[in-house]
Parts: C-alpha cells; structure tokens; sequence
C-alpha cells in the first residue's frame, strides 16, 4: 500500500463515477491525448530535422573554413547575351598559395568540380568529379571501405586513379568488384585504387545543401587539371557557354576553434584585396552550425506555443466536464457531506477524477506520440528522434493540467453549503 | 454501550435559536428551544409547514449550527465546532434518514450501505460484514449488487435505512421518511423503524402523519418555532 488510506478510498470514487460517465469521460480525454500526442510529435520531427541538419554540417567539418567560387551577378546577366563569350571568375590558385600562409591552419586543400559522365563498360552514370589535393579526405573526415587514397606521388605524376563514393561505386559496379575496375571519363581511363564508406544521412528534408558526396569520384588535382583544363563548358538553353574557373574550393582547417573569427577575417581581409568582383563567397560550418542551434531555439519555443496552447485547450475541456459533473452531483456531494465527508474529501474526490481523466489522457497521447512520429518516418524517410524527456514532460504537464484545472471545480464542489446541496433538485 | 452511557441523555438543547438573517429582516425559526432526549427514545416530531421542523433536525445533525444556546449531543458540546470536527460527528454519531432516500446512483445498494465507512478516521474491518447484515435486514440480502434505478421507492429507503445504521450511530434523524411512499409501503418502511426502536436505537422523526406517532414512545409539537409537547 503506497497511498495512505485516505487518498486511496478517494481515488476508488472517482474511479467508479468516471466509470460510469465514460463516454464523456473519453471525449474528455481526447483533448489531452491530442495535445500530449502533438507535442511529442512535433518536438520529435524538429529534433530530427535538426539532427540532419547538424550532421550535415558537421560532414563538412566543424574547424574548417570553405571558400568557393560564385559567379558575380552582374556577370551573369551579360553572358547570357554575348553568347559564346568567356566568363573568368572564382578562386585562383595564386589565392591559394597566398591563403595558405596564414599561421593559424593547419591544413588546406584546393578543389576543382566538374561534372561529367562516368563510364564503366556499357554502363554509365553522372557524376561529380573532384579533383583535389591528397590531404582533402582528412579535411572532411572521408574514410574508406576498401582500397587506398591517391596520394602524393599519385598527385605529383598525374596518375590516372580514381577513388569512389560508395553511391557511385553501386551504380557502376552493380555486381561489386568495383575496385581496381577501370572507368572511363571523356578519353581517360583510370583504375579504381578506393571506395569510400557510405556517408548518406537518412532522410530527405535537407536544410544545409551540400553535394551528395556519395556521387563524388575523386581523382588527383593535377590529373583533373591536365585531362580537363580549366575551362568548362556549360550547355545553357540551347547554347554552349564558355566559363574559365581555376579553382572551385578551397578548404582551409583552422588549428582550434577558437582560432575561427580572427581567421576568417583574415582570408575575408586577403580575399578582398585580390578580387575586386564578388566572385567567391566564404562559408563557416561552426557558424552554420551555430545558426542551426538557434534555429532549432526558435522552432522549439514556436512548438511549445503551440503545445501549451492545445494543452490549455484540453485543461478547459476537464473543467468544463469537471464543473458539469459538479452541478450533476450537486445533491450527491450534500449526502456525501451528511454522511460525514470533510471538506477536503470533496476536494480529493473531484480533483482526482480530473488528474486521472488527464493522466489517462497523457499516457494515451505519449503511446500515440511516440507511434506517429515512427509512422511519418515510415511514410516520408524523414529522420524523427524522440527524446527521452519529451514524453516524461509532456505526461507531467498533463497530470498537472488536471490538477490546476480540476482545482476550481473541486474547490466550489467542497464549499457548497451541505444543507442547500441537499435541498437541490 | 455502558450503564453509566446511559444515563447522559443522547440529545440535550439549551436555549436553542436559530434566526436566519434576511434581508427583509430576522426570521426565527427556532426561538431558544429546550429539549431533553433520552437514549433509546422514539420521537416523533410534528407541526406545521414552515414551523421550524428541518430546521431543527438539522441543528440536531450538525449540519447547521445555532445562532444561540448549547447543544450537548451524548454529552458533548457541539453549539459551536469547526467544519472538520463536525463532518467527523456527523460521521460517528448520526444516521440520517431523508425524504427522497438520496441514494447515489451510479454506486451499487452494498456500496450505498458502506459511503459512510468511507469517511471513518479509523480502520474498521467488521464495517463491511456489518454492511451486508444490514441490508439482509431490511430484506435486501439478495439485491446487493443492484442500482437504485432498479429498486422501488419503499426498496430505496430500506437501503437509506441500513446506511443510517452502518456507522452505530448514536442517534437517527428521519426528515419524513414516508412522505414520498404510498401507505403500505409507509408503513413497512415504519416497521422497520419500530423495529430499530424495539432494538434500543434513539430515533427523532419528522412526520405529518399521525400513525407514527403512535409508535413512537414520545411525540413533540413545534409551533413558531417553539416546541410544544
Ligand atoms: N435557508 C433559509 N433561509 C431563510 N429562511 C429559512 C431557511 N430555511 C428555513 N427558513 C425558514 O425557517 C422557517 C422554518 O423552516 P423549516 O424548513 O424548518 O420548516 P418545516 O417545519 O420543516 O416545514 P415543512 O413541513 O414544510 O418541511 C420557515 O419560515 C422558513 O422559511
Ligand atoms: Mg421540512
């Protein structure tokens, strides 16, 4: 025996008149359980979303700073009238050799994308071709499978290698053997030296673009910039356009985290000074990172809104249910009183058919929250993470929600005169 | 009960009023009564309507308090107990018997029987046993699990009457117990009275009907809120 004897023989009467009310007892309820439900719900979704979108930025490493090439506005808008002209914009590799020297990194990488068919026998796939330094697998944390990452002596002779994401690699090679296969891109062949390990982040709701590195073939820097050149030629609405774009990225990594502000005001400071055209942008995962956060801040405080306002709707509906069964009672409470009930036994009586009305509403609304975000990810692929504390809070605040909205009608149960309540027809 | 119990009277009023104040001015409906029961006695009480009749019974089972004067019920003072003291009275000491039965609908005749031991202070295992006996004693033995909707008026007061019991209270108010029944029905239901008397309960009925008091050992007459023997 937990209760004392007093509250048990109180809980056993309002058991058995909700029992008796149960129709209106469950419809009751439903207010809270839908309120519990979405609460869990929507704070699982946005804790998914979130985690997504951390996971991604974390993909692209936490202490590095990404400086890519854009194409100036102004710029756009007049090639598409001098057809056939050549645009030069983005990165040099001279900004990366001056970039470089500032003290505080600790390792860099300079990248070229270009997009292009990969062939494998008679099988082909498109496919994002990254051609970069040997240290740029480091730099965003990419691992391998199976095989070998290109290095230095791949890079200083222009070797014709080719490492894989694992996507990639599954188009190509369906059967598997994949590595040390040959693919072919334009002319070129290249042997497969590596696959990498699988880097996709379940679900589709992406807040961060970034390319899917899992497409991504690898080949070393001077060898792209051999076969490729450093132009690229761009099928744009029926015409062939020219664009001159030595690097695509650079990929600086700064010692501590601390060091990132300064940093990122000296190559913004080192960047302004060489391009006089906005034609680079400078991104910072930890700040992407940082604004996620507060994102998800803002998400959660506008769920708890709206949570807090269906629960209060649900905390009206025990009242109001509360208040009818008193009025309904009103000559039962007399007798109840006649025969020897204190004041605070009324109270104990009313107050715990609202908590147990509200406590069976919060333990069906947590069964149901927990299941629907387990169904959206089925039906969508979205990732939904039900935190531990979300369903104990949310059961918490029901329970509480019946016993501050099953006070007032307890109160005025237990303060009727037991004479007058007699009396009542 | 002791032999010495006996002799404090169950029910003793000194000076009794009870004015209720409204606003069109005072309205006594007891004027300083005194009044002397003793244990084991039946008492009708009668008068006309609006004489001060309920107002009385209430006094006398603590649902109200008087505005003047000194209630002793089995020896104790009662005038003047906080709200919790005398839920606790009307627990231990007092059945109550009402006109129109007041049953609570959605609980079952045994479970009407026991709402009074819900409210005891203190452990009581015979309580439920005795729950039972009772009910088999108004001859509602075999409906224990029955609603009130289900049973005829005179059954109702039956249950109403064996609630009043299950506590051994020292005294039984009955506020027209048969004003809602026909006569046969009345009158079994005042058998049963009669019966609780023969077995030395002290019981104060109110009634308009000039048979009970033939039964009672004692009848009292209120008039204007005074009592005339
Ligand atoms: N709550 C109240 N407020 C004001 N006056 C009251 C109240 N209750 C009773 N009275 C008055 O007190 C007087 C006695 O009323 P009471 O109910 O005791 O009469 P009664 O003898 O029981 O009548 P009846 O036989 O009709 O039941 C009446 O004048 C009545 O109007
Ligand atoms: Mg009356």
């Amino acid at each position: 025996m937990i209760l004392p004897i007093f509250f048990q023989r109180n809980l056993t009467v309002g058991l058995k008149s909700l029992w008796h009310r149960r129709l209106r007892s469950l419809l009751t309820v439903l207010g809270i359980v839908f309120g519990v439900a979405s609460v869990i719900a929507m704070l699982a979704i946005g804790e998914g979303a979130s985690y997504e979108a951390q996971q991604r930025i974390k993909q692209m490493g936490s202490l590095n700073i990404i400086v890519r090439s854009v194409k100036p506005p102004a710029k756009a808008s007049t090639s598409s009238q001098n057809m056939g002209a050549m645009d030069k914009y983005g990165l040099l590799k001279s900004d990366f050799s001056r970039l470089q020297t500032i003290p505080s990194l600790s390792q860099s990488a300079q990248l070229r994308r270009t997009r292009e068919t990969v062939w494998q026998g008679e099988w082909n796939f498109p496919a994002q071709v990254v051609s970069t330094n040997p240290g740029y697998f480091q730099l965003v944390s990419l691992s391998l499978a199976s095989g070998r990452l290109f290095n230095e002596n791949d890079d200083i002779y222009r070797s014709n290698v080719a490492v894989l994401g694992a996507g990639l690699a599954q188009k190509l090679f369906p059967l598997g053997g994949g590595l040390n296969g040959t693919i072919r891109i334009k002319r070129n062949y290249y042997r497969v030296i590596g696959i990498l390990s699988d880097r996709s982040i379940s679900g589709g709701g992406a807040t961060v673009a970034t390319e899917n590195v899992n497409y991504e073939i690898y080949i070393p820097l001077s060898t792209g910039l051999s076969q490729f050149g450093e132009f690229i030629f761009k099928n744009e609405g029926g015409s062939t356009q020219r664009e001159w774009v030595e690097l695509h990225e650079i990929v600086l990594k700064a010692s501590r985290e601390s060091d990132i502000p300064a940093t990122v005001s000296l190559i913004s400071a080192e960047m302004k000074r060489s391009h006089k055209a906005a034609d680079y942008e400078i991104m910072v995962p930890l700040e992407l990172l940082k604004q996620a956060e507060q994102t998800k801040r803002i998400f959660n405080i506008v769920l708890g809104s709206i949570a807090a306002i269906s629960l209060l709707v649900g905390g009206i509906g025990i009242m109001n249910i509360m208040l009818a069964s008193v009025m309904e009672r009103i000559r039962e409470i007399g007798l109840r009183r006649a025969l020897g009930a204190r004041k605070r036994d009324i109270v104990i009586q009313f107050l715990s058919e609202a908590v147990i009305l509200s406590a069976i509403g919060g333990a069906i609304g947590v069964i149901l929250g927990i299941f629907v975000p387990a169904l959206v990810t089925r039906a969508t692929g979205m990732k939904t993470i039900v935190t531990v504390w979300s369903p104990v809070l949310a059961f918490a605040i029901s329970a509480a929600i019946g016993v501050i909205f099953g006070f007032y009608p307890a109160r005025s149960a237990a303060e009727l005169d037991p004479i007058t309540a007699l009396r009542n027809e | 009960m002791s032999d010495q119990n006996k002799k404090i009277p169950a029910i003793h009023l000194e000076e009794i009023s009870r004015i209720y104040q409204m606003a069109a001015g005072e309205v006594a409906a007891l004027d300083k009564i005194n009044l002397m029961v003793e244990q084991g006695e039946y008492m009708a009480v009668m008068g006309p309507s609006g004489s001060g009749k309920t107002t009385l019974l209430n006094l006398l089972g603590c649902l109200d308090q008087p505005t003047a004067g000194r209630y002793y019920l089995g020896g104790e003072d009662v005038s003047a107990l906080p709200d919790d003291q005398l839920s606790e009275i009307r627990n231990r000491k007092i059945g109550f018997i009402f006109q129109s039965y007041n049953l609570i609908p959605q609980l079952t005749v045994l479970e009407n029987i026991e709402v009074p031991l819900f409210y005891r202070n203190s452990h009581d295992p015979e309580g439920f046993k005795r729950a039972i006996r009772l009910a088999e004693m108004v001859g509602l033995g075999s409906r224990l699990d029955h609603r009130p909707s289900q049973l005829s008026g005179g059954q109702q007061q039956r249950v109403a009457i064996a609630r009043s019991l299950v506590n051994d209270p020292l005294i039984i108010l009955a506020d027209e117990p048969t004003g809602n029944l026909d006569s046969i029905t009345g009158q079994e239901i005042l058998s049963v009275l009669r019966e609780m008397h023969r077995q030395g309960k002290t019981l104060v009925v109110i009634t308009h009907d000039d048979s009970v008091a033939q039964h009672s050992s004692r009848t009292i007459h209120i008039v204007d809120g005074h009592i005339k023997e």
